[in-house]
């Protein structure tokens, strides 16, 4: 079953932290939410029998990308006129329509979610060297073009980074 | 027979922040030794209770949160310090039986991931301050940080893929024939520079280094919540040299004395090693770091990699 006690608090963590994300006005305080927000993503991974989904989640998400954001927003140094316009921004009228549409949505996926998978069914726990197997087995052309993808970005980040000697500094 | 897990579990906090308390000591009277000085001596002999006395005075110091930081983030950030520093330790298996959970079978991963959520104790001390030191300190600390958790991770993969898993526990006892500083000796340098660089200690500690910033991302900080920062840092020189004496010298391996105590040693050994380097090495500048990170560690960890790899597809059977 997968409507378990753990399963069920890190799910209402991550939901709570996530709509948490939406209506904070510093940014950075909206950013630690989201990171709660992967933490408990984490958990519910774990608790579905993906530990290895989950600490990758941590690890690249909650442990790289997030702060780099956090290391970006802290360079921008937001401060009191940029709280104030955040603010105005997130005024209760401009909550109705978008509040409406996700309410259909959800009613939709639950009306999915009870009609096709009543039941989550037995949990098998999915180990690293499965993964593995898996990544290297039958998808390993979905991870050469990842890592193709990930070179080019690498390539255009070091063409982009690079001073060259004539032009002017940007 | 396994211990119970809740003692376990006591016992680890207990020593780890006994541990990091009386480090404060032992190290300013090591640093003294290799200085040719004394060293804190005068409170209970030899100075031993010198810690004792810092503790209780910094817990009756005042603590002042300063009226521009940012509050709740200011007070979370040495918090979360010290949390993601204990968590790691839960998987370090200490010996066969005794560890909280030894046999997690992404237990070195688990130990990157604290470590990555780590870096936000100290970007957000550094943010939440509002006041430029500590923001460059906290800059700089993300960076580098970041940059040296790269290096760490791809420089324990010659031991997982030797090993054949990401245990922590399977990895010492795959060391019973041959210790994996000797195959993995590129690997075990690598992970070191990066352990220290990752604690931010001397020769690394431009994140706090005094001659430009003030104290770094800590420079707002007074009273236990400094002592909080303090006792992090110790916690994670202990983790790292846990770490090294796991990954690369055996664990609780060795020869007539019981296994706890070789563990104890070698971790030991290791955090006197850390102090050594900061009463011999100096400072360098925060590029001359980086680039040695992404300039040399990282093709040599990438190297390491697929030399181990070769080696093992050579000696594989069939």
């Amino acid at each position: 079953m997968t409507t378990s006690m753990p399963f069920l608090l890190s799910a209402l963590v991550a939901v709570w932290a996530t709509f948490m994300v939406v209506t904070r006005a510093v940014a950075i305080h909206a950013l630690l939410y989201l990171v709660v927000a992967l933490l408990a993503l984490a958990c519910v991974f774990d608790v579905l029998g993906a530990p290895f989904a989950a600490i990758l989640e941590v690890i690249v998400y909650a442990g790289a990308i997030m702060v780099l954001f956090v290391f970006v927003v802290m360079m921008l140094n937001l401060g009191r006129p940029d709280r104030l316009r955040e603010n105005s921004w997130i005024a209760p009228r401009g909550w109705i329509g978008p509040g409406l549409l996700a309410a259909l949505l959800l009613a939709a996926l639950a009306d999915a979610l009870v009609v096709a998978a009543p039941d989550g069914g037995p949990i098998a726990v999915i180990d690293t060297r499965q993964v593995g197997l898996a990544l290297y087995g039958p998808y390993v052309l979905m991870v050469e073009l990842a890592s193709f993808l990930l070179l080019a970005g690498l390539v255009s980040a070091f063409r982009i980074g690079r001073h060259i000697r004539g032009e002017d500094a940007p | 027979m396994t211990p119970p897990p809740l003692l376990v579990i006591a016992t680890t906090l207990v020593v780890l922040l006994g541990l990091a308390t009386m480090l404060t000591w032992a190290e300013r009277r090591l640093l003294g030794l290799w200085q040719d000085r004394y060293g804190p001596n005068r409170v209970g002999p030899g100075g031993l209770f010198q810690a004792v006395a810092d503790g209780i005075k910094i817990l009756f110091k005042q603590d002042w949160i300063p009226p521009f930081a940012d509050r709740p983030v200011f007070v979370l950030a040495p918090a979360i310090g010290m949390m993601t520093v204990l968590l790691a330790f839960g998987v370090i298996p200490v010996t066969a039986l005794w560890s909280i959970a030894g046999d997690l079978n992404i237990g070195l991963l688990f130990v990157f991931a604290t470590m990555g959520l780590g870096v936000y104790s100290v970007v957000l001390a550094g943010w939440a301050s509002n006041s430029k030191y500590a923001l460059l300190g906290g800059m700089r600390a993300a960076a580098q940080m970041m940059s040296y958790e790269v290096f760490m991770g791809l420089s324990t993969l010659g031991v997982v893929m030797t090993a054949g898993s990401f245990g922590l526990r399977d990895i010492v006892q795959a060391q019973a024939g041959l210790w994996f500083v000797i195959p993995q000796c590129l690997g075990c340098v690598v992970f070191l520079l990066a352990g220290i660089a990752e604690t931010h200690r001397l020769p690394f500690d431009l994140p706090e280094g005094e001659n430009e910033l003030g104290a770094g991302f800590h420079t707002e900080y007074s009273g236990m919540k400094f002592g909080m920062f303090f006792l992090s840092e110790y916690a994670g020189i202990v983790l790292v040299s846990a770490l090294v004496t796991t990954l690369y010298l055996g664990g609780w391996q060795g020869p007539v004395l019981p296994p706890a105590l070789w563990f104890a040693a070698k971790t030991g050994a290791l955090v006197c090693l850390f102090i050594l380097l900061r009463a011999a090495l100096p400072r360098p500048r925060y590029d001359q770091l980086m680039a040695l990170g992404w300039k040399v560690l990282l093709p040599l960890s990438l190297l390491n990699i697929v030399a181990t790899g070769a080696v093992l597809l050579l000696r594989a059977p069939g």
